[in-house]
């Protein structure tokens, strides 16, 4: 069985950008629409890189903003200063 | 040429290491003198990872940033009257039992991050332990906050530090982190870091707050994302806590396993309060309590069991058994509330025809069999004014300590009970997993503060339901009882007048 990397941001205009980076880096990413809320789910590993987010934003980013609208996540975390990873591979 | 700005990796480095150091006046051992006695063996503290890096100095910028967006949208909430906007009053249910059930442990989580950040000899982890101590005192703060607001209308929720260290379902929950919290720091680290935030806060925050915000309750989805973003990082401290206590020493594991099967179970029953709040509690829904536990326990966790294998950590013992439990707590949770309704500082109903038939949809195997027959013969009952309550006093489990209203795996018509004897007493139980856990420690569990046992013994303000309801100082005929007829149902009512006719 696939395991599942997933990321759940808030549905508002600052996490917008991510959320396109998202649907946009990780082919056949899962999404998951909530009240208020977006999961998005990833076979094994979903990346949110800086430079699509800053492309979108118009506007420097650092990965650890994401903080400000993040909600929930499964995966192993890998940050740095140009992504923000969860990953199940080793 | 200007100097090169440090990276992530770098900074984190610098801001979170080599600022302890060995002391002299006094061992180390007599500095820290709990992080032994559990048995667990760290050969390299320093081989902590943090994966968010994240250091002081950022955390204040963050985390004042997520303050100004919450408290904008309190002001608007309490400003424009939000409270007439949600989707209807038996919705304030919700947040009663919130307040009362849940805020509380926010604060048992703050004080037990404090002590456990005190008392492991690791930098990395001392620091993380210090952030989500103030995480948890900053949820608590943000949820009195918000539900202050609600406390100027609806009933039941003034009294809730009083009531969650009295009243008998509060002891449910307030048990649990007692329990954790009068164990070493590393179990505390695995019962709340990992079992709690890891494995099951998604249960209670992501769908559970996505209601509130279906249900028009803007203050309360604010407070639960804006508490949720910091519940990620503590997700990351328990996972990284676990492997890092399974990559220091090969005799970790099986202490390491009974603990993670222990508070799996602990965790699994407090979440029945939940299952019923989004089953039962809320006007419009979003998931059903199985659909959530298929995503977030069956799917997320089955991701992440088979990433520790490789340690030789299993799946936790009984995991099927809640599984199969998830078409049933919810059911069996209402039931209980229902009947004691005269006795919870919260409202009940029996749900209507619309939320029967999306039950029975949700819940195809077990609802139309099990539950919807006896909802519709209490509703009957209502009708020919003979509202079915509860004369007797539940007997409770000595572990979980909810009223053994659970069924056998795999025979839903059959109560399960339990029992130990220790020193010529018997002690009950409501499942094998409960069971297993006062076993192990039979020692701590006899000293549990049962709120039936304790009634019984005179110390809950006398022997009549009214005493004890007046020391739980639950305002008797506002607080209690069903929701139709209660003075929240009539504010409701009248607010809904009101508008109609304005609008006219």
């Amino acid at each position: 069985m696939a395991q599942i990397a997933s990321i759940t941001l808030l549905h508002n205009d600052d996490a917008r950008p991510i959320i396109e980076a998202i649907l946009a880096d990780n082919p056949g990413v899962r999404v998951l629409n909530m009240p208020g809320a977006v999961k998005l789910d990833c076979d094994d590993e979903l990346v949110v890189n800086r430079a699509s987010v800053e492309a979108r934003l118009g506007r420097p980013w650092e990965p650890q903003e994401i903080q400000l609208v993040l909600i929930s996540m499964a995966g192993n975390l890998d940050e740095d200063d140009d992504w923000f990873k969860l990953s199940w591979k080793h | 040429m200007a100097p090169k700005k440090l990276g992530l990796k770098q900074r984190y480095a610098h801001m979170t290491r080599g600022l302890d150091w060995e002391t002299t006046y006094q061992p180390m051992d007599a500095v820290f003198p709990y992080d032994t006695f559990e048995g667990i063996k760290i050969k390299d503290w320093s081989a902590w990872e943090d994966p968010f890096r994240l250091t002081m100095d950022s955390y204040w910028k963050f985390q004042a940033e997520k303050e100004r967006k919450l408290y904008a949208v309190l002001d608007a909430f309490a400003q424009n009257n939000g409270q007439t906007g949600v989707s209807d009053g038996r919705y304030i249910n919700v947040v009663k039992l919130f307040l009362t059930g849940v805020s509380p442990l926010e604060y048992q989580a703050h004080r037990g991050f404090a002590f456990t950040g005190r008392h492991l000899r690791g930098a990395g982890p001392r620091i993380a332990c210090q952030m989500q101590s103030l995480d948890e005192l900053r949820h608590l703060q943000t949820q009195i906050h918000t539900i202050s607001h609600y406390n100027k209308f609806f009933d039941g929720i003034g009294e809730f530090p009083h009531m969650h260290d009295r009243v008998w379902y509060l002891s449910v929950p307030k048990s649990f982190f007692d329990d954790a919290r009068a164990a070493g720091p590393f179990e505390f680290m695995i019962a709340i870091g990992f079992a709690f935030e890891y494995l099951l806060t998604n249960l209670l925050f992501v769908p559970f707050m996505s209601g509130a915000a279906y249900n028009g309750d803007m203050s309360t989805v604010t407070f639960g994302f804006s508490a949720q973003s910091d519940e990620s990082r503590h997700m990351t401290l328990g996972i990284e806590v676990i492997k890092f206590l399974l990559e220091q020493h090969p005799d970790n594991l099986p202490i390491v396993q009974k603990w993670v099967d222990k508070w799996f179970w602990r965790g699994f029953r407090v979440l029945g309060l939940v299952a019923m709040m989004m089953d039962y509690m809320l006007p419009k829904k979003v998931m059903s309590w199985k659909e959530a536990w298929e995503i977030y326990f069956t799917e997320a966790g089955g991701s992440l069991f088979q990433d520790l294998e490789r340690y030789g950590l299993k799946v936790p013992k009984y995991a099927d058994v809640a599984t199969e439990a998830a078409e049933h707590i919810s059911h069996q949770n209402w039931a209980v509330f229902y009947q004691y309704s005269h006795a919870a500082a919260f409202h009940t109903w029996m749900p209507d025809k619309e939320h029967l038939d999306w039950l029975s949809e949700k819940y195809p195997n077990t609802f139309d069999k099990y539950y919807r027959p006896r909802w519709e013969m209490w509703a009957e009952m209502e009708k020919e004014g003979k509202r079915f309550y509860n004369p007797s006093l539940p007997q409770l489990c000595q572990v979980c300590q909810i009223p053994m209203a659970y069924t056998e795996p795999g025979d839903p018509t059959k109560i399960a009970f339990r029992c130990t004897e220790v020193a010529g007493e018997t002690y009950h139980f409501c499942s094998d997993g409960c069971k297993d856990i006062f076993d192990a420690e039979p020692e701590k569990y006899i000293q549990s503060w049962l709120p039936v046992h304790q009634i019984f013994q005179g110390n809950c303000g006398g022997a009549t339901v009214p005493d004890v309801l007046n020391w739980y100082r639950m305002n008797v005929g506002a607080d209690n009882m069903d929701y139709v007829g209660s003075p929240d149902d009539r504010l409701w009512s009248e607010w809904h007048a009101a508008k109609t006719r304005e609008a006219v």
